[in-house]
This record gives C-alpha cells, sequence and structure tokens, in this order.
C-alpha cells in the first residue's frame, strides 16, 4: 500500500513513529492526483503550494513534539475541503459559473478549525453546483467519475470528496450534507460518511443551499478516520445562531467494539419494492452480523417515511431561492458585461451563472414561497416536518439506533437519471428523512455487487448522540473487511 | 399542478432569472411534474400540528454590543465585478 | 361632498447601539464609503447572523414607554426582493410575529386631546445607501453603493389610521421622537435620517366606514414636510375625486422644492416579498424578568414630567411642555430651580435665553459652559440688586462662551448694576441736560420719550443701572 491508500489513524502511527514525513505524505499525495486525476475531476483548485508549506510546519511541530500528535491527530495529514467551504485566498466556487472568480476574504469556521489543527489543505473538491444534486453531474466544472466505475457517477453533492478519498487523492475530505450528499456518495464509494446532529459542527463559513438542514461532516476511509475528523469539527461557534451550545465527547473514545444487547431498529418502510435486490441482500447480511455481534433487532415503523422527499423539495428549496438571492453580479462573481440596466444586470448575470438544476430549484422555491402559496406548501412542509420528526422520536423509544439502506441502487451510470429531475430526487428517499428532523446519520460500507460496486448501510442516531451510531458502525467494521479495500484504479 | 407559460414568467422575473422560449417549455413541465409529485403533502391531515421552523431549538443567542473592527474590508472589495476606489459601482439605476 | 382624511404614520428609527443588528461593526461611521463593513453585512457567502442583545432591550423600551404588550416570542423573517443597497437579496425583519403590539401615544393637536393607537413595533436592518451621483467627481453615469448604513438596527414603529390631520399627524410624529430620544434609543434626527416617516393618506365621505384608497407618501425629513406634504395630498385627492376620479394606490414622493407629491408609478412593480421565517435566526424569547428590568429602569417619560413639572414646580401647561419635550433641557431646569427657588424664573429664563443659546438643539446642552448653577447664580444677582436684568442677559452669554462664572464675569467687566440712588441721580440729571429738546417734549405730553431717556441712560451705564430705580428717579425729575 502506498501512503495515499493510509487512513489518518494509521499515517499518525507513523508520522509518530518517525517512519514517514508530513510532506512524504503529502507528495504522495500529490503524485497520485497526477496519475488519476484527468478520469476522475474531484478537484476544482489545487493548492500543492500551500500543502507543501502546510506539511512542513507540521514536520517541524511534530519534530518537537512527537507526543502532541495524540491530540492532534490531523496534524500533517492531507485533507480535501469540499469547494462550498469558504477558504481565505483560495478560490472558492461551489463549482458554480457564478463564483468561478471568487476569492473569499476569510476562511468559515470548520476550515479554520481544520487548519488550526494542522491538517494539509490539498484543494478544493468538485461537487454538485451549490450542492444541489445526488450524482455530482450538475457541476459547471464537470461531470465526477466514480473511482470504482468511470461510467458511473459517485453520488452526490458531495461527489468530489468522496471520489477524491476513494482514489487516494487525499486521506479524507469535507463534504456538507443536505439531503444525503455526504451519506450517498460515501455509500456509492465504499467509504463512511457522517452527517451530525443539525448545529453540531458550525456552518458559518459554508455556502447556504436551505439553512435549517445543510450540515458540514467527514467522508473518510473508515469509522476511526471519521469519528477523528468528526471531533476536530464539531463545537459551539457563536458566529452561527443555530450551533448548539454542548460539548463535544471524544468521539474516537466511543469506539469500542461491544454492542451486546444494543437495539438495532428496522424500519419497515425502508424495505420496498423499489429497492435493488442487491442492496437488500447486502443490508440483510449486515442485519446478520449486527445480530452476530449481540445486538437485537427490533423492527420500527416511520409511517411518514414517503412525504420526505415532498417536504424537502419544498423546504429546502424555498430556503434556497432566498439563499442564492445574493449572487446577483453586485458585489462579487459573475456580472454580465452586455447590459446598462439593472433587472436585465440580474437576469443575464443570475442566468449566465446558474446551471439549470440550480434554477429549476430556485423557481419552485420561490413558487412555493410566493403570494397565496405560503400556507398551501411552505407552512404545509413545516407540518409534515413535525410529523416526520415526531416518527423518529417513537421509534428511538424502542431502539438505540436505526439500520437503513442508504441508497435504493448502487452506483448508476452518468447520464442515466440526468433528464429525469424527479428520478433524481428519489435517490434521497432513505437519507432525507433524517436531515428534515435533524437527527445525526451515518453511511458506512456493507458489501459490494457482483459487479464490483459499493453498497452502504445507514445508521441514525437520536438527537447528540452520535456515540451511538458511531460505536454500532465500529463494531460493524472491526467485524467485516469491507472498508479495506480499495479501487483497481 | 399544471405550470402555465405565464406563470413560469412570472416566477423567473420574481427571482431575477431570464429564461429563453425552449426553457419556459421545458420547466414549465419538469416544474409542473415536480409539483404533482408534492401535492402528495395533500394527503396529510395536519390538523393542530405546529410547523418545525427550526430542527433543533435553542436559546436564543445574543451578541453584546461590543464593535470588532473587521480587516477584511480590501479583500472583499477586490471581488467586486466593478468598483471606484471603496464604492460598488453598478449601471446607473433610474 | 365632505370628505375626512386618514392618515397612518409608518417611522423607523435607527437605534442608538454601538454595533449593528446582526454583526459588530460599528453603527458610528466614518466618511469613506464601506469602511464600516464586514463579510456579514455585505452578504459574502457563507455568513451568517446573529442578533444584537441592547438593540432588543432597545426594542423593550419603546415598546414599553407606548404602552405596548411585549411579545414573549418573536420571530425574524425574511423580506425577498433585489435592490442594489440590499446585500443578501432579503431584508431580516419581522413580520407576522413583532416584538411589541397594541399601544398607544396621548397627542394634543388644536387644543384637543386624543389617543392615538400603536400598531404594533418591529426590529429590522437598515439597508446601505445607493447613490446616482458620485459625491467627488459628480459623475452621473452610474450608481454606487455604500453599505456603512446597512445592518443598522431599525425599529419599524406602525401607528393605526386613526389621525383626522395633519396637525395630529405631526403632533404624533413629535411626541413619538419625543419618547424615542427620552429613552435614549434614538437621536430623533430627520434631516440626517436616523428618525424616518412615511405617512398613509386616504380620504373618505364622512360617515362612511370603509377606507379610501391610501397613498404612501415618502421623503418628508422634517415635521414641516410632513404637515405640507399632507396638505398637498389632502387637496390633490379630494381634488381628484371631486373631480370624478379614483385614487390610485401607489407610493408618492415629497419634493419639498416643487412643493409637490410625485408619483413613482412605474418605477416600482407589485412587491410579492415571499416573507418566511428566518431559518438562521432562532425565535427571540423575552423573559418577564428581562421585561420588568426595562420597565422599572425607564426614566421618567415625557408627559409624566409635564404633569409633575405642573403640580411640583406651579408651571402653567405651555412652560411644562416646553421643558419637558426635551430630557436634557428638562434636568436643566429642575437642577438650577433646586438651587434657586423660584420655578417660574427659572423656566422663563431656561424657556427663551438658554434655548436661544442652544439654538434649540437639544444635543448641545451637555457641552455647554452654561450650567444651571450659573443660571441660578445670575438669578441670584438680579434678585439681590447687584445685576440688572439685561446686564444679566449679557453675563450668561458670556458664561456660555467662555465657562467663567457669573460672579467672575460681572467682576471682571465691572457690570455691577449700580442701584445707589447717587450715582443714579447723577445719571439721569446728565442725560436731562443733554437733551433739552428731548425734554420739552417730553412735558408737552410725549410720554413716549420716557424709553428714549432711560434708554440713554443705560447707555451712558452700560447698561448696569437699575431700571427700575432710573424710572422712579426720571419721573421724579422730569
Amino acid at each position: 500500500m502506498q501512503l495515499y491508500d493510509l487512513t489518518i489513524h494509521e499515517l499518525g502511527d507513523l508520522l509518530r513513529q518517525k517512519k514517514a514525513s508530513s510532506r512524504e505524505i503529502t507528495e504522495s499525495v500529490f503524485r497520485r492526483i497526477r496519475a488519476v486525476e484527468p478520469r476522475i475531476r474531484s478537484y476544482v483548485t489545487l493548492t500543492e503550494e500551500l500543502a507543501l508549506q502546510q506539511a512542513k510546519r507540521a514536520d517541524e511541530k511534530i519534530a518537537k513534539d512527537v507526543g502532541a500528535i495524540h491530540e492532534l491527530p490531523l496534524r500533517g495529514i492531507p485533507i480535501g475541503i469540499k469547494d462550498n467551504f469558504l477558504t481565505e485566498g483560495i478560490k472558492t466556487t461551489c463549482s458554480s459559473k457564478i463564483l468561478h472568480n471568487y476569492i473569499p476574504p476569510y476562511n468559515g469556521t470548520a476550515v479554520k478549525r481544520l487548519i488550526d489543527e494542522g491538517a494539509v489543505v490539498v484543494g478544493k473538491l468538485n461537487m454538485d453546483e451549490f450542492a444541489m444534486g445526488s450524482s455530482n453531474e450538475n457541476s459547471a466544472i464537470g461531470v465526477v467519475r466514480n473511482p470504482w466505475d468511470l461510467e458511473r457517477i459517485p453520488g452526490g453533492s458531495s461527489g468530489g470528496s468522496a471520489a477524491a478519498v476513494a482514489a487516494g487523492e487525499c486521506i479524507a475530505a469535507t463534504g456538507t450534507d443536505t439531503g444525503g450528499s455526504i451519506r450517498l456518495p460515501a455509500a456509492l464509494t465504499n467509504l463512511v460518511g457522517v452527517k451530525p446532529t443539525y448545529g453540531r459542527v458550525s456552518r458559518y463559513g459554508i455556502v447556504a443551499f436551505a439553512s435549517s438542514l445543510d450540515q458540514v461532516g467527514p467522508i473518510a476511509k473508515d469509522v476511526t478516520d471519521a469519528a477523528i475528523l468528526l471531533k476536530a469539527l464539531a463545537g459551539h461557534d457563536p458566529r452561527d445562531s443555530t450551533s448548539l451550545n454542548v460539548p463535544v465527547p471524544d468521539y474516537t473514545k466511543t469506539l469500542v467494539p461491544d454492542i451486546k444487547g444494543w437495539k438495532i431498529g428496522i424500519p419497515k418502510e425502508y424495505f420496498i419494492e423499489g429497492l435493488d435486490i442487491e442492496v437488500k441482500k447486502a443490508i440483510d447480511a449486515a442485519i446478520g452480523t449486527v445480530k452476530r455481534l449481540g445486538a437485537e433487532c427490533v423492527e420500527v415503523t416511520l409511517p411518514h417515511t414517503d412525504y420526505g422527499v415532498p417536504t424537502y423539495y419544498i423546504l429546502a428549496t424555498a430556503e434556497a431561492s432566498s439563499n442564492l438571492a445574493r449572487y446577483d453580479g453586485i458585489r462579487y462573481g459573475h456580472r454580465n458585461r452586455s447590459v446598462r440596466e439593472l433587472i436585465p444586470l440580474y437576469e443575464k448575470s443570475r442566468s449566465d451563472g446558474f446551471g439549470a438544476e440550480v434554477k429549476r430549484r430556485i423557481m419552485l422555491g420561490t413558487y412555493v414561497l410566493s403570494a397565496g402559496y405560503y400556507d398551501a406548501y411552505y407552512l404545509r412542509g413545516q407540518k409534515a416536518r413535525t410529523l416526520i420528526r415526531r416518527d423518529f422520536e417513537k421509534a428511538f423509544e424502542r431502539c438505540d439506533v436505526i439500520l437503513t439502506p442508504v441508497s435504493p441502487t448502487p452506483a448508476w451510470k452518468i447520464g442515466e437519471k440526468i433528464d429525469d429531475p424527479l428520478k433524481m430526487y428519489l435517490s434521497d428517499i432513505f437519507t432525507i428523512n433524517v436531515n428534515l428532523a435533524g437527527l445525526p446519520g451515518m453511511s458506512l460500507p456493507c458489501g459490494f455487487t457482483e459487479g464490483g460496486l459499493p453498497i452502504g448501510m445507514q445508521l441514525i442516531a437520536k438527537h447528540f448522540e452520535e456515540e451511538k451510531m458511531l460505536r454500532v458502525a465500529y463494531a460493524y467494521e472491526q467485524a467485516t473487511e469491507w472498508h479495506k479495500r480499495r479501487p483497481k484504479l | 399542478m399544471k405550470l402555465s407559460k405565464e406563470e413560469v414568467l412570472k416566477i423567473a422575473t420574481l427571482a431575477r432569472l431570464e429564461l429563453s422560449a425552449s426553457e419556459v417549455e421545458k420547466y414549465s413541465h419538469q416544474l409542473s411534474s415536480i409539483l404533482d409529485y408534492v401535492e402528495k403533502l395533500n394527503q396529510l391531515n395536519i390538523e393542530g400540528i405546529e410547523p418545525t421552523a427550526h430542527a433543533v431549538l435553542v436559546p436564543t443567542p445574543f451578541r453584546e454590543d461590543r464593535v470588532a473592527q473587521d480587516e477584511t474590508m480590501e479583500k472583499s472589495l477586490q471581488n467586486a465585478p466593478d468598483r471606484e476606489e471603496t464604492f460598488f459601482k453598478v449601471p446607473k439605476v433610474l | 361632498m365632505e370628505y375626512e382624511t386618514v392618515i397612518g404614520l409608518e417611522v423607523h428609527a435607527q437605534l442608538l447601539t454601538k454595533t449593528k443588528l446582526f454583526c459588530a461593526c460599528p453603527t458610528e461611521f466614518g466618511r469613506k464609503p464601506n469602511v464600516s463593513t464586514c463579510p456579514v453585512c455585505l452578504g459574502l457567502p457563507g455568513t451568517l447572523p446573529v442578533l444584537n442583545r441592547q438593540a432588543v432591550e432597545f426594542a423593550i423600551r419603546a415598546g414599553l414607554a407606548t404602552d405596548c404588550k411585549i411579545a414573549e416570542k418573536s420571530v425574524f423573517a425574511r423580506k425577498n426582493y433585489f435592490y442594489p443597497d440590499l446585500p443578501k437579496g432579503y431584508q431580516i425583519s419581522q413580520y407576522e410575529l413583532p416584538i411589541c403590539l397594541k399601544g398607544h401615544l396621548d397627542i394634543e393637536a388644536d387644543g384637543v386631546k386624543k389617543r392615538i393607537g400603536l400598531t404594533r413595533i418591529h426590529m429590522e436592518e437598515d439597508a446601505g445607501k445607493l447613490v446616482h451621483e458620485h459625491p467627488e467627481t459628480r459623475a452621473k453615469d452610474a450608481s454606487w453603493v455604500d453599505f456603512n448604513r446597512g445592518g443598522t438596527p431599525l425599529l419599524e414603529i406602525v401607528s393605526e389610521p386613526e389621525m383626522r390631520g395633519p396637525q395630529e399627524a405631526v403632533a404624533y410624529l413629535k411626541k413619538l421622537r419625543a419618547i424615542l430620544v427620552y429613552t435614549e434609543i434614538c437621536d430623533g434626527n430627520m434631516e440626517e435620517g436616523s428618525l424616518r416617516c412615511d405617512a398613509n393618506v386616504s380620504l373618505r365621505p364622512i360617515g362612511q366606514e370603509k377606507f379610501g384608497t391610501k397613498v404612501e407618501l415618502k421623503n418628508m425629513n422634517s415635521f414641516k414636510n410632513v404637515e405640507k406634504a399632507i396638505l398637498y395630498e389632502i387637496d390633490r385627492q379630494t381634488a381628484v375625486l371631486e373631480d370624478g376620479g379614483k385614487i390610485i394606490q401607489e407610493t408618492r414622493l415629497w419634493d419639498a422644492d416643487r412643493g409637490e407629491t410625485q408619483s413613482m408609478r412605474g418605477k416600482e412593480e407589485a412587491h410579492d416579498y415571499r416573507y418566511f421565517p428566518d431559518p438562521d435566526l432562532l425565535p427571540l424569547v423575552v423573559e418577564g424578568a428581562w421585561i420588568e428590568r426595562v420597565r422599572k429602569e425607564l426614566p421618567e417619560l415625557p408627559d409624566a414630567k409635564k404633569e409633575r413639572f405642573m403640580a411640583q414646580y406651579r408651571l402653567p401647561a405651555y412652560d411644562a411642555e416646553v421643558l419637558a419635550s426635551s430630557r436634557g433641557l428638562a434636568d436643566f431646569f429642575e437642577v438650577c430651580a433646586a438651587e434657586f427657588a423660584q420655578p417660574k424664573k427659572v423656566a422663563n429664563w431656561v424657556m427663551n435665553e438658554f434655548l436661544r443659546m442652544i439654538k434649540n438643539d437639544e444635543r448641545l446642552i451637555p457641552a455647554s459652559r452654561l450650567k444651571p448653577k450659573h443660571l441660578a447664580e445670575a438669578l441670584r444677582m438680579v434678585e439681590e440688586g447687584t445685576l440688572s436684568g439685561s446686564a444679566a442677559k449679557n453675563v450668561l452669554q458670556k458664561v456660555f462662551d467662555t465657562g467663567e462664572t457669573p460672579k467672575a464675569i460681572v467682576e471682571k467687566e465691572g457690570l455691577a448694576q449700580i442701584s445707589d440712588e447717587g450715582s443714579i441721580e447723577k445719571a439721569v440729571e446728565d442725560v436731562i441736560a443733554a437733551n433739552p429738546k428731548e425734554v420739552e417734549r417730553y412735558k408737552a405730553g410725549n410720554d413716549k420719550l420716557l424709553g428714549f431717556f432711560v434708554g440713554q441712560i443705560m447707555k451712558n451705564t452700560g447698561g448696569r443701572a437699575n431700571p427700575a430705580k432710573v424710572n422712579e428717579l426720571l419721573k421724579k425729575k422730569l
């Protein structure tokens, strides 16, 4: 195995034992990028010079105090940052034409925390434009390809993040998840992706899509890595009014492979007709494994499951239509130069700059908020949200953690769903309700199809109980070998 | 829920988007089918249900009334499509 | 056809917080554009609002001072529209659940007392400034945006449509302004825009319950302009109706130079603001304890102060009204009256001379070198006879200009009043001797010339002769 194939914790051991330097690790990652990036397209911007400077500083710090790596396990580790995280002085585009030349004057809180911990920033990762999409085909930069099968999508919207980690183009990455955008690509690329409780990680410095749903989280090669990243990212931020003022536990300490007696809820509504036969097989086998580990699987019901996608597409698009109003060509971003009047300036700049999916969602959101429709759509959606949340509250009375599939199918072919927006939206059917309820959810590898495509399973926990789902994930992971596989590139 | 072309144009105006004739056609179809699907929510009995505006409720956070000088103005202005010293410049607004 | 005017006022008050509503930029800004901004108030991607506690405190204060109910839970909502001075493409305001509801103001117009209902008070952020002529180059071929003002906390105060004429409207506005300045939440400056007033004016036939079509008036930056604009609009609407026409619901701008309101029609499209609760801000919860503390800390308000001045100092209503109109003035009066226990005299001096010296601008009171104790001192000297009334005026002006005490000035400039009979008699005799023609004319019956003689004596004595004595001795000698 090459350095770029290893996990954060494995590299941490090497750094501590002086068997490798941050410089070597970083160079290994950049060599890998040069080899595979033309086939994957995970990156929008690479920051090699900056990365090498950071690696050098990390090596100096490690030389002075080897013990410090225990407290700051990210020191010297090359991490990729999704391109909707504002990075000071580094172009941040959200994979959109409208921000094609935007250079933020500040670092977002999540980025700042990673840099303060000594992480090395490899570059900014490709995504679905403004985080709107499930396949990373809505990118003005270009389609991202799944390293496990270059004809297929990696999932979205954090497709670049997942593809890069899977391909060894960074050791781990950050993503955002509004309706499944971390969990879905992680599942389709054999990785671990965590969406924390809403408010766990600061949204200050993340380009907003749907403010009441967006969350930041890690995409990593295994549960331990995800826990390390989550611990670094989480915590109260006074700059984000929706940020929780609740202490952050050391998630790595909860990783004990013992779940004897734990109750795992299996919601019947998630095992539907449309579920791919191989996905069902893998999930059933995972349930078997979990039982063998001593946990008890109980059937639970989440009766309002089917209302999640329509609710989401009302609430998220409404919020997005408002959040994206600031992209008007006045203070930053693309401005159409052919007009000299205000309204045409707005219309042309925005139409030039936004892709079709973004326009679709802005219009949908504008419509559901417009005069006369607020009660019928937005207010109704908010109430449906309450019902969905209550479903989970009831279910959690009977179990510790809920287990479901992540995606109805494994990775699909590029172009397969792109002409049918509704079909694409339904890819989120298992992940979306977790965002609506604000709960923590994660996906992890649980098998492969005959054709070698990764399959993931989802674990969901109660608000603030990330530790529970991480523990179940860890126990399962340690009893299996899926997470050790790497794609052949 | 069928959206007419006029309605699509009205929405586009509110959202400051310019659509070509073929786009109006395309979006009118797509938005109509999405709205049809969204109508599913009408099946729900929401009588007496409180709306959820915030996934996780926390007590109102406040900021103390203390000045913090921000030093990023120049960097912010560098992104301006058009500027005159420290002004943002736009076409004449009548 | 007799019409009744229906007026409602919408007032926006800029709050005297140190920082903006949702970020820590200073509200006091320098002249260079955009120096008082940050990523949050510039609406840069990824930024989030955090609520200024002091702004909420001021909103509670305003609500309590106008007898509103303070909502225990109020919600910030986004008002969505596109304009270059609105960086996020939405304004954070309050819509369905404002912080204050259902208050009132008591006014007096044309001698009639009336209570005007206050519908609501809510918090919102101000927009930036869009100028159409470059302040230095004077170029006019573009527009320029300055976001220094953007994000400043505002209170929007909406009255019930219960005013029936321009006098009532102005009385309401004056009372509201006094309350806002009294409670130190706004500096009330209409010319500079820290207090803005829009008026909704409609007419209906007397006796009709249904309201007529209302027209919104904007751009009135003084009490006088509010009055003129409303008067003009009443005339305009009356003329339209009497002609058989219909009033169009629109916004009209007051043009002070031309003395008319002008339609903004054609420049504005119907706005659909698509209000929804701002997901970046939690509901504003205000506990009872906070409200009670603000209530306890409320200063005595203008009406209460006026009543007390009438009762405690036995001042006539007019005096009490003028003194109570400004807290600074009222305090000045009271401190002085505590030292010189003739409140009516103090009141006269404060209302006339002192008000003149500070050019009617109460903001100049704190810096005034003339302090209450100085006025008391001067009044004591007049009482004792050491200083004449007219000399006192000069002395106090000098105190105002230099900060020296009246005693010191009187000594330095020898302004002490001349009251001894001997000196005055001599002065009288001198003037009589110097003006024989006038003496004859006076003796012939021209009584008015007495003033002339007094004037001459005052001139010759540098204004220091005791006027009462002068009059007495003059009459004796003539």
